[in-house]
């Protein structure tokens, strides 16, 4: 399960209608609690794939080191990543699965359809390595306030 | 020196978020990293050894793939190794 708060939803949610026709990414900060991902804060991120930004995302390492550390200062670790899918299904890609690496975390992605946000699902990296990872269907449980959980 | 471990790989150090180690190079670090926890291992190098495509390892703010010598660079306590998987898709 993914509990994050109202505005954290839609925070995300807004971030893939502001840059449609493109997709969005951001890493979500929080903790793991009993197997629940819990999210404090949602951090946008760059889409570096400038070369075809409207079907690909990716994250530039620096960045992650940076929202890492800067998430480490306030006692939160990262729990999982979020980005749109414009004008196509929140369902996981062949390319979300195979770029996929942080198990345990949870995979957020948001439809938007003609710049408007639309369904958001999240995907949940289970597995024990690599070779066994599988993406498997996540409750989002949206609260009104989530802050001074972690 | 410091290696800040990222949150998937963290069962196989003792559930830290960082572990300390001595070294003089980020090789040696690295080495030592996986001599304390060996079932970190296979998660960081492919069977051949390598570092796995996926795993970046970034000495402060510097990739270590694009250091001039690489994992030969040497380090000083005050340093700090980021091991951090990368993040990408998209949806086609």
């Amino acid at each position: 399960m993914l509990k994050l708060s109202e505005s954290t939803y839609n925070a995300l949610r807004k971030h893939g209608e502001d840059t449609y026709p493109h997709e969005c990414c951001g890493v979500l900060l929080g903790c793991s609690q009993d197997g629940v991902n819990v999210v404090e804060d949602a951090v946008r991120a760059s889409n570096t794939r400038t070369d075809s930004a409207h079907d690909r995302y990716h994250i530039a390492p620096q960045e992650l080191v940076r929202i890492q550390r800067q998430g480490r200062e306030r006692g939160l670790d990262i729990v999982g990543f979020y980005h749109s899918h414009p004008d196509h299904p929140a369902q996981w890609s062949k390319t979300d699965f195979a770029e996929a690496h942080w198990l345990g975390c949870s995979y957020v992605i948001t439809a938007v359809a003609n710049g408007v946000a639309q369904q958001t699902n999240s995907f949940l990296l289970a597995g024990t390595r690599e070779e066994d990872k599988s993406f498997e269907d996540e409750t989002i449980q949206v609260e009104e306030l989530v802050a001074g959980r972690c | 020196m410091k290696i800040f471990i990222p949150t998937p790989l963290r069962v196989y150090v003792d559930k830290l978020d960082a572990v300390q180690v001595d070294a003089e190079t980020v090789g040696d670090a690295l080495n030592a990293l996986t001599s304390q926890h060996p079932d970190l291992k296979k998660h960081l190098y492919s069977d051949e050894g390598k570092l796995r495509a996926f795993v970046n390892v970034y000495l402060n703010d510097e990739d270590v793939r694009y250091l001039p010598e690489r994992e030969q660079t040497t380090v000083t306590e005050a340093d700090s190794l980021s091991i951090i998987p990368s993040i990408a898709g998209g949806r086609r």
